[in-house]
């Protein structure tokens, strides 16, 4: 089983990459963007397992030590087809 | 009076720690690897050193903050142990949850590595009860990951205890509200992102960080 964790920052927290990359666009070119925000995507292989359990797991992973949730914020996606 | 200073893989500074605590205890301070598990009953004040520890990964400081000796750091000050973080070991106590707040990415996106000018926002502290309040001091800083950020409610609550001890007067990082170093509500963990260490001899260039060594191994 995957598990996709998604980790940016919070609404809010000043993003200075994600405001870098939405400045840059715009010089070139591409008016239409009005901001950016930059996280990271974390994926995990897991022993497979009843998803509920697996995603109570994994939240206190992300709890423990993937997120700073003093800034960061962070969602969770399972995939169970894949191995 | 014995020191310690905590040795994680891809710190750099823990040999400039181990210099200045010697030179104001008159012993070499004992040096802790991240691995161990607990910190010798006769250490007194325990530095956690600037560098780059695993890499930065992650986040600088995380994993560091889960090493075995944190855990064990993170007991001893609950009871009073005095806790020194420079720099990285500034961000190693946010992420182990030894001080409030988290270190970010400066704003400006560029490693800053300079002299910055502080202002004593507090001079009653047990690290810097020897200087003078009114008297700027200048202290290198070397940092990516320097801009300091906590929510408005935790910045309310610091500014209320006097917790922020340093502020930069050319803040040169994002800090909210100027913030280059706090203590935590007991007073016994400062953790600050200029370096100290750094300006302790005329050679240094300048010697404004020998009274916060002196203040801190003074009180003990």
């Amino acid at each position: 089983m995957i598990a996709r964790v998604y980790v940016g920052l919070k609404p809010g927290v000043l993003d200075p990459q994600g405001r870098t990359i939405a400045s840059s666009l715009n010089d070139l070119g591409f008016d239409e963007v009005q901001d950016a925000t930059q996280g990271k995507v974390i994926e995990l292989t897991l022993e497979n397992g009843e998803p509920e359990a697996v995603e109570a797991r994994v939240k206190q992973m992300c709890e423990k030590l993937l997120a700073n949730t003093v800034i960061e914020s962070y969602r969770i996606e399972l995939d169970e087809a894949e191995e | 009076m014995q020191a310690a200073v905590i040795v994680f893989p891809a710190s750099n500074c823990d040999r400039d720690a181990a210099v200045a605590l010697e030179s104001h205890t008159g012993k070499p301070p004992h040096m802790i690897w991240h691995k161990d598990t607990s910190i010798p009953d006769d250490v007194r004040l325990v530095v956690v050193p600037g560098g780059f520890s695993y890499g930065d990964y992650l986040r600088s400081g995380a994993i560091a903050a889960n090493s075995p000796i944190i855990q064990d750091l993170k007991q001893k000050a609950d009871n009073g142990l005095a806790v020194l973080g420079i720099c990285n070991g500034f961000q190693v106590l946010t992420e182990a949850g030894m001080l409030p707040g988290a270190l970010m990415r400066n704003a400006n996106q560029k490693f800053v590595c300079r002299i910055s000018r502080l202002r004593l926002a507090n001079a009653q502290t047990r690290f810097t009860k020897d200087y003078d309040a009114k008297h700027e001091i200048d202290i290198p800083v070397a940092h990516h990951d320097g801009n300091y950020f906590a929510d408005d409610e935790t910045l309310r609550r610091l500014e209320g205890n006097g917790q922020i001890v340093f502020r930069y007067t050319d803040n040169p990082n994002g800090s909210r509200n100027d913030i280059a170093g706090i203590v935590n509500q007991a007073g016994n963990v400062l953790g600050m992102m200029p370096h100290p260490e750094r300006a302790i001899d005329p050679l240094h260039g300048g010697t404004d960080g020998k009274k916060l060594f002196q203040s801190i191994l003074g009180s003990l």
